[in-house]
């Protein structure tokens, strides 16, 4: 499963990351490695991007990028 | 004299600090990318002098975008003797990553936990004297905004206190590590060799660029160097990254406790609905509304004193004039010329700018920006350009210089060039009030109906959004040709305006300064108006002359020479255009008592006005050249000629076109 599949009020854990480095470096700047906990908590107006709960701070990401972090539902 | 860097995360209140050690009075605001750019202030602590400087915000010293880049070479390379890093109590876990990283760099750190009352507030407790003793400097808890632990801050100032932590790495990297290390020790000169070590591990290109022009060479072209990595690299690779936010999350684990797990739910709550699918959209439109009508409806009654203050003015001076025995030509030069056009930009334009600026500071303290931006992103991806533009969109609103300046908040710079040619298409607080204007003398009356002004004000900004989704769409289809970049987007808790303090500071700031410019302009350009209005060639006024000559190409687009003239000399400053089109109009010949907002609309209709030229005028206020101030700033943040060009030419040529058409059209029906 991947971070854009998951519902509002899903929880999950972060299994891999395969997106460039540029993207990567960006997921690293919020914290968002593997192994983080993440919870999807937003969707906008028109579904795209996602808003998520990441070590405390609400990231809006978009789904191009979301579509590459692999996560694990808790 | 002490050199201090502010560094920290986007929005955790670097600049509140700032402000509050300075006196100064820097921009704050409730989203990340405020600050784009290094501030610096002076200050005097126990008889010392400090100069700190504000940097922009940054989440990590690997940059991805402009101002992060300010940010990263301030703390990599540059002198100082302290670095405060700014952290957010609610949010600590991340803001250690940016700790780590400094120490790595600089042993002169203080951290400044700030925003502790909110943290307070959400029941979020932060051991302060355990995280000083982990990370091995001195820590400060601070709440910026009430001036609170700023004391303590300042009494740290000279600690000395350092034995910074060092992060351990896993065994694989700390081995490379070594092996480097002894070959650099001579080589990096004031950089601290471990952190060229990791630079050299975990080679990113703009980074090290940055490192060889600072030392003056490379140091891959040292021959042992090299070998050394080609052989370390020959292992596979190395997770360098990771290990700090690892770290950063077992100190916060150690030193942060949450009584209430769920303190994110109340903005949460919030946030379902200003995101919703629902009222997402419709609130930015209602919520522009009100401000609108807020502005339309407060600014009338004080224009129209002001307007009757100042005529009851001109008399007096106008005595006063005569009987200091100024020559006739003189006197009416001053009245006639720069009097007139100085307070009428005064009289029209102070209040809504007055009005508009505060209520939108307001919305920008409160933290709705942020979500504007994460509500319209999709709209913006579809045009292949950046959420964040939304940001600089708004930020348009104020002052078309700081939208542009703002796009360094975008990270691509395809992106980053469509935010800057397209900003002009939000009309800036000194063209708003011309619409304004325009909307309440011409459509509706100054008795009339202010909810049908704000529905057509409504309408014209819309079209400016509209244009500028079209506009973004044709360059990244031509020009800018590119396909989306990846965006991250922080959304900040809700926080509580300072009422009070915005509005004193963005009518001190923001209103006074843009309209001491205008009339700055405003005299110069009164008094020519009047000049050429009164030399003749062949019994006509130059005035008459140029007016006439504009006059074609002017009644072709929907509007008249006359306009045309006011434009440009607009071009210093958009808040004069309706001044000093009213001035030529009166200097034309069409003379009309003036003392109120009714009687300028007189003014219009006596020389020709239709509902039409209203409409194009209107139009074209919106799309032409940007003011001389946003062309000087696109030319500083593009560093080129043609992209300042081209943002000239794509708003004036839409606005031709656009005004040709709805001229065309209305003849035809
Ligand atoms: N409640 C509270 N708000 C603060 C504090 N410090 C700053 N703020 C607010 O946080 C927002 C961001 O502040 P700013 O100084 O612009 O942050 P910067 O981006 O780091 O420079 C503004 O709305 C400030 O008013 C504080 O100690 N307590
Ligand atoms: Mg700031």
């Amino acid at each position: 499963m991947y971070l854009c599949d998951m519902k509002v009020g899903n929880k999950a854990i972060v299994k891999k990351i395969v997106a460039n480095d540029n993207i990567k470096r960006r997921l690293l700047d919020i914290g968002l490695i593997e192994g983080t906990n993440v919870e999807c908590v937003l969707k906008s107006p028109f579904n795209d991007p996602t808003a998520y709960l990441i070590r405390g701070a609400i990231i809006a990401i978009r789904k191009e990028d979301c579509d590459k972090i692999e996560v694990d539902i808790i | 004299m002490k050199i201090i860097a502010l560094a920290g995360n986007p929005n955790v209140g670097k600049s509140t600090v700032f402000n509050s050690l300075t006196g100064l009075h820097q921009h704050t605001g409730n989203w990340p990318g405020k600050t784009v750019s290094n501030a610096s202030g002076m200050f005097k602590y126990n008889n010392k002098d400090y100069k700190i400087y504000d940097l922009p915000g940054t989440y990590s010293l690997i940059s991805h975008s402009e101002e992060e880049e300010v940010a990263r070479d301030f703390i990599c390379f540059n002198k100082y003797d302290l670095v405060i890093v700014v952290c957010d109590a609610v949010c600590l876990e991340r803001n250690l990553n940016l700790v780590l990283q400094t120490l790595e760099i600089t042993k002169k750190v203080i951290v400044c936990v700030n925003l502790m009352d909110e943290a307070k507030k959400k029941k979020i407790n932060i051991d302060l004297n355990k995280l000083s003793n982990i990370l091995g400097v001195p820590v400060v808890g601070t709440s910026a905004r009430n001036k609170n632990g700023i004391n303590e801050l300042l009494n740290n100032l000279e600690n000395t206190n350092f034995n910074p932590i060092e992060i351990k790495y896993d065994d694989k990297v700390e081995e490379a590590i070594d092996i480097l290390l002894p070959y650099l020790e001579d080589k990096t000169k004031d950089l601290n060799p471990r952190w060229g070590a990791i630079n050299l591990i975990n080679y990113e290109e703009s980074l090290y660029k940055k490192i060889t022009n600072y030392l003056g060479y490379d140091l891959l072209e040292d021959k042992i160097i090299k070998n050394q990595l080609i052989y370390i690299k020959e292992e596979g690779n190395y997770n360098i990254a990771d290990s700090i936010v690892k770290k950063a999350e077992e100190i916060a684990k150690e030193v942060v406790t949450y009584e209430n797990k769920n303190y994110k739910q109340k903005d949460l709550k919030i946030d379902k609905i200003t995101t919703s699918k629902l009222f997402g959209i419709p609130l930015i439109i209602a919520l522009l509304m009100v401000i609108f009508w807020l502005t339309i409806k407060g600014a009338n009654y004080p224009s129209d004193l002001l307007f009757q203050f100042f005529s009851y003015l001109e008399i007096h001076i106008l005595n006063f004039l005569e009987f200091l025995k100024f020559p006739q030509f003189l006197i009416d030069l001053l009245i006639s010329g720069v009097y007139k056009v100085l307070t009428w930009v005064v009289a029209v334009m102070l209040p809504p700018m007055a009005i508009f600026f505060p209520l939108f500071t307001l919305l920008e303290d409160l933290g709705y920006l942020p979500r504007i931006a994460f509500n319209l992103d999709k709209m913006f991806k579809k045009c292949r350009a950046c959420g964040k533009q939304a940001l600089t969109m708004c930020m348009g609103f104020g002052c078309n210089a700081v939208g542009v300046s703002g796009a360094r908040i975008i990270d691509s710079p395809r992106e980053r060039l469509i935010a800057i040619l397209t900003n002009v298409f939000v009309p800036c607080n000194g063209r708003f009030p011309t619409m304004i204007t325009l909307i309440t003398i011409f459509f509706v009356g100054i008795n009339g109906n202010s909810f049908l002004s704000v529905i057509i004000l409504t309408l014209v900004i819309l079209l400016g959004f509209l244009l500028t989704f079209l506009a973004s769409y044709i360059l990244s289809k031509t020009i800018l040709k590119g396909v989306p970049s990846s965006f991250t987007l922080e959304l900040p808790p809700y926080r509580k305006p300072q009422i009070g303090k915005v509005i004193i500071r963005s009518i001190f700031d923001r209103t006074l300064f843009v309209l001491s410019r205008a009339v700055i302009v405003a005299v110069p350009a009164g008094a020519l108006i009047w000049l050429l209005a009164n030399l003749h060639i062949n019994d006509i006024s130059l005035l008459n002359h140029i007016s006439s000559f504009l006059d074609p190409f002017g009644k072709l687009i929907g509007m008249d020479g006359v306009i045309l003239i006011s434009f440009i000399l607009g071009f210093p400053a958009n808040e004069i255009v309706i001044p000093i089109m009213l001035m030529t109009y009166m200097a034309t010949g069409n003379l009309v008592e003036y003392e109120s907002l009714e009687s300028l609309r007189s003014i219009l209709v006596n020389n020709g006005w239709t509902v039409i030229t209203a409409i194009c005028v209107l139009i074209f206020s919106l799309c032409h050249f940007p003011c001389s101030t946003t062309c000087l700033t696109i030319k500083k943040e593009t560093g080129s000629l043609k992209w300042t060009l081209l943002a000239i030419i794509i708003p004036t040529l839409i606005g031709i076109i656009l005004c040709f058409l709805i001229n065309n059209i209305s003849n035809f029906i």
